[in-house]
């Protein structure tokens, strides 16, 4: 039987993201101890991938904007699913956010007058996306990381935690295992926040790493915590489509920002073909417009490729699918254009977008200052997550906390660019903070020896079986299903078969086997990542059955239109007695009167 | 599709070998892709770091055809047409299994230097004003992501292991960024003279060679660090002055 040590600490975080390492530094700062637990090496979680912006109205930019502008437009981004109170928080402090990352040693792109610079994104009224070119989140995590390890913080990098531990209804740890030695290590904690980020390894065309299987959503469905939205994934409009090797990676709407435009291959813009009514007033009517917009003109308004990321990836699925999309099964996405209207473009380009030209050198033989990039959808954000309090972000487990993309609440049906990375700043502090006064107020539960040792023998099970499935394979079947039956356009048919598929896959699964010892055994790590995809891809399908409408992300083939009585509940998925998957309706409370007054102002 | 072969590096800090393994390999693939098709076909068990997969997190850091450099972003079609590819793991780090290293030193050294710590707020509500020609110079070395392949490739670390006398170029980069970002008021060439070792470096500039951000690692960073840590220790002038103070 395998030993495990054992760990004791006030607060746990799990996930050293944006989210983590903000909750980490508040709960440490609050004088509690505090242990950070990530599946990489500190500083590579997807945070660092984040290109674009981290959206905060400081006004720098347009003095016209301030947090009312920015509720309204994240609330119309997510089409009034947000959880109002999260949106409120959320416009109001960012700002500060933002600025405590400069005193904290972020460097910004600057203004001419010496102020934090910011940008044009797609559904924001205007420019607020605060940049350092197009590499916005490694400079966040490394300011983060640089930031808390001065903090006293036990970091446990490499490390994969399997289970939750409750005693008395209330969080009292978690088990994990070191993913270099295969050592399990029990930690007793107080309370725990669940940073983990998305969901994007259950299909096949992701812009997210190994990393992202969906972990804090499962370990707090088992345990027994609510998760909401889970029908809304959203499949950014622009990753790359070839080669084959690259599709998938993320190429930032910051192209689009900066003035790229979306063409077919009969060279038209066909964005201008289809603005939605609740943006009609905000879009340019011609190119123009929209391009005096992406250069500061305050009395412009925004070229139609700036729209809600679920609109542009189903406009362009539509070119495709109709037969005028490009030669590798995507559109086309121009920055180069710009040379007809700036002197200096190639630069611009180059100085703007760096990281975009380095990739598309490096990986596609493309140079993106002279001709066209390839573009097609890619899984990119879970808007769904674990159901939270607004103003702490606990769960309905006391003691167990989510923030950022593991949380939902915030961005509704769909998310805007740029509120991730002020999403997890603004609920990873607040997380910290309100885990930090949890653990000062309650005890520590017990966890039973028996218990640990009986998930221990789950964990190792697939070591005692010979000749079962692939991980790998089962992985690659899974993300494949999901892609082609719960993906970017669905139907009451597929979500069915793909109900009948997921069973197969969880008999599969319970087959798995593997080869090696437990030393930094990757298909090891697979099998058991795998049991969490299983269950976040049953519950978005659960989800997605059972909502018979389409709004955001969310699109239905067979119900394409908004149904205003669907707009007003939220989906909420549990675990019954019989450890079933449940899903139920919950209205969303009332908007306050003062709030529903600004969005009143704002049409 | 064509196979290739791909001789990786198979073993923990105990004992290990080269190991061959045939695979399909097709337009525009990296060299992870190869390893990632092997280890989910032929080698579920093996070890390798990786995330993003898009030059951006520096995980996947291994020497290919003995050099150093991100697998994710290591065409196949820019390495030998038709030969084998030989993988193996940095050497200068020790290794725990397969591709994988232990880097942990690295995050001790981060550790030992002192922090960022900015001056007093420039306007009443708590912010500043920097210019964006004041913060070009740092902003390229916080491109850095940290992948070690220059702490790799640096002899002194690598051949002559003073690892604990000499933080190597990363963290050399690192203190330039704190010590030039306009806003920093902290005094680290104490530490970068005596226990930060930066004299070892003499200036080989095959850190700035690997470097898969491009950063100058050496003339833009290092350089500077060490005219600095000379302007203060070693300048006659002073000496002179230090000398007359000490003897008051």
């Amino acid at each position: 039987m395998a030993t495990y040590d054992i760990h004791n600490y006030d607060v746990l975080v799990i996930g050293a993201g944006g989210a983590g390492l903000r909750a980490a530094i508040e709960a440490s700062a609050q004088g509690v101890s505090v242990a950070l637990i990530c599946k990489s090496l500190l500083g590579k979680a997807h945070t660092v991938m984040a290109e674009g912006g981290v959206a905060a109205a400081l006004s720098n930019v347009d003095e016209r904007d301030n947090w009312k502008v920015h509720f309204t437009d994240t609330l119309r981004g997510g089409q009034y699913l947000n959880n109002w109170r999260m949106a409120e928080i959320h416009a109001k402090e960012a700002p500060d956010r933002v600025r405590e990352l400069e005193a904290w040693g972020a460097l910004f792109d600057r203004t001419t007058d010496g102020k934090i610079l910011q940008r044009n994104f797609g559904g924001h009224k205007y420019p607020r996306l605060a940049h350092v070119g197009d590499r916005t989140g490694l400079e966040m995590i490394r300011t983060l990381q640089d930031h808390s390890i001065h903090q006293g913080i036990d970091v446990h990098m490499e490390c994969t935690v399997t289970c939750l531990f409750k005693n008395n209804g209330r969080i009292s740890g978690a088990l994990a295992y070191g993913r270099d030695r295969g050592n399990f290590k029990l930690f007793n904690a107080k309370s725990i926040i669940l940073a983990t980020g998305g969901i994007g390894r259950a299909f096949k065309v992701t812009s997210n790493s190994w990393e992202y299987t969906g972990d804090g959503q499962a370990l707090a469905y088992d345990a027994g915590a609510e998760l909401i939205d889970m029908e809304f994934v959203q499949f950014h409009p622009t990753g790359m489509v070839w080669p084959p090797s690259v599709k998938g990676i993320l190429v930032t709407e910051g192209v689009r920002g900066e003035g790229g435009i979306l063409l077919n291959k009969q060279n038209r813009r066909f964005m201008f073909d289809d603005i939605p009514e609740l943006y009609r007033n905000q879009t340019a009517d011609n190119p123009e417009e929209g391009w005096r917009y992406t250069q500061g003109d305050k009395n412009a308004r925004r070229p139609p490729e700036l729209l809600t990321r679920d609109h542009v990836a189903r406009c362009i699925v539509r070119e495709i699918k109709e037969g005028r999309g490009s030669p590798h099964n995507g559109v086309f996405l121009d920055i180069s254009w710009i040379s007809d209207k700036l002197n200096n473009a190639e630069d611009h380009i180059r100085k703007k977008l760096p990281s975009m030209y380095h990739q598309f050198k490096k990986l596609a033989d493309i140079d993106i200052t002279k001709e066209p990039m390839e573009v097609g959808p890619t899984t990119h954000y879970c808007m769904g997550g674990v159901r939270v309090n607004a103003d702490t972000q606990m769960s309905n487990i006391p003691g167990l906390f989510a923030a950022g993309e593991a949380a939902a609440g915030l961005h509704g049906a769909n998310r805007l660019g740029g509120n991730s990375l002020s999403d997890l700043l603004v609920f990873g502090k607040r997380a910290g903070e309100y885990a930090a006064k949890f653990a000062k107020e309650n005890s520590q539960e017990n966890i039973n020896d028996e218990d640990v040792r009986a998930q221990i023998s789950k964990t190792l099970a697939p070591f005692e079986r010979t000749n079962g499935e692939n991980p790998f394979q089962l992985q690659y079947d899974l993300q494949e299903m999901m892609q082609n039956l719960v993906g970017i356009v669905r139907t009451q048919e597929e979500l069915l078969q793909a109900k009948e598929e997921l069973s197969k896959l969880r008999s599969r699964y319970r087959n798995v086997s593997i080869i090696g010892n437990r030393e930094y055994n990757a298909g090891w790590h697979t099998s058991l990542d795998l049991a969490n995809l299983l269950i976040v891809s049953q519950a978005v399908n659960m989800a997605a059955i059972e909502r018979k409408e389409s709004r955001g992300a969310h699109y239905r083939e067979d119900f394409p239109n908004k149904d205003p009585q669907s707009g007003t509940y939220n989906l909420v998925i549990y675990k019954d007695s019989n450890g079933e998957m449940q899903i139920r309706k919950e209205v969303i409370p009332e908007i306050r009167n003062d709030l529903k007054q600004i969005i009143e102002e704002m049409k | 599709m064509d196979k290739l072969l791909f001789q990786i590096w198979r073993g923990d800090a105990g004992s290990g070998a080269v190991q061959d393994y045939y695979t399909n390999v097709s337009e525009g693939m990296v060299v992870l892709d190869a390893i990632h098709q092997i280890q989910a076909e032929q080698a579920n068990d093996l070890a390798v770091r990786w995330n993003c997969k898009a030059g951006k997190c520096g995980s996947c850091s291994a020497e290919i055809n003995g050099m150093p450099k991100l697998m994710c972003m290591t065409r196949l079609s820019d390495l030998p047409s038709g030969q084998a590819v030989l993988v193996k793991p940095m050497k200068a780090f020790p290794l725990i299994k397969d591709l994988v290293t232990d880097v942990s030193w690295n995050y001790k050294v981060k550790k030992q230097i002192k922090k960022f710590k900015p001056r007093a707020p420039d306007a009443k509500d708590g912010t500043w004003r920097m210019y964006q020609e004041d913060i070009d110079r740092v902003q390229e070395f916080r491109k850095c992501i940290e992948c070690y392949l220059c702490q790799n490739v640096c002899h002194v670390l690598r051949e002559h292991e003073l690892y604990d006398k000499f933080i190597g170029p990363r963290f050399l980069i690192y203190a330039a960024s704190l010590e030039m970002h306009p806003l920093d008021t902290e005094d680290r060439l104490g530490e970068l003279k005596e226990s930060h070792g930066i004299g070892f470096c003499n200036i080989t500039k095959c850190c700035t060679k690997v470097c898969p951000e491009s950063i100058a690692i050496t003339d833009n960073g290092i350089i500077p660090l060490k005219e600095r840590v000379v302007d203060r220790y070693f300048d006659p002038l002073r000496k002179f002055v230090r000398w007359i103070l000490r003897k008051k």
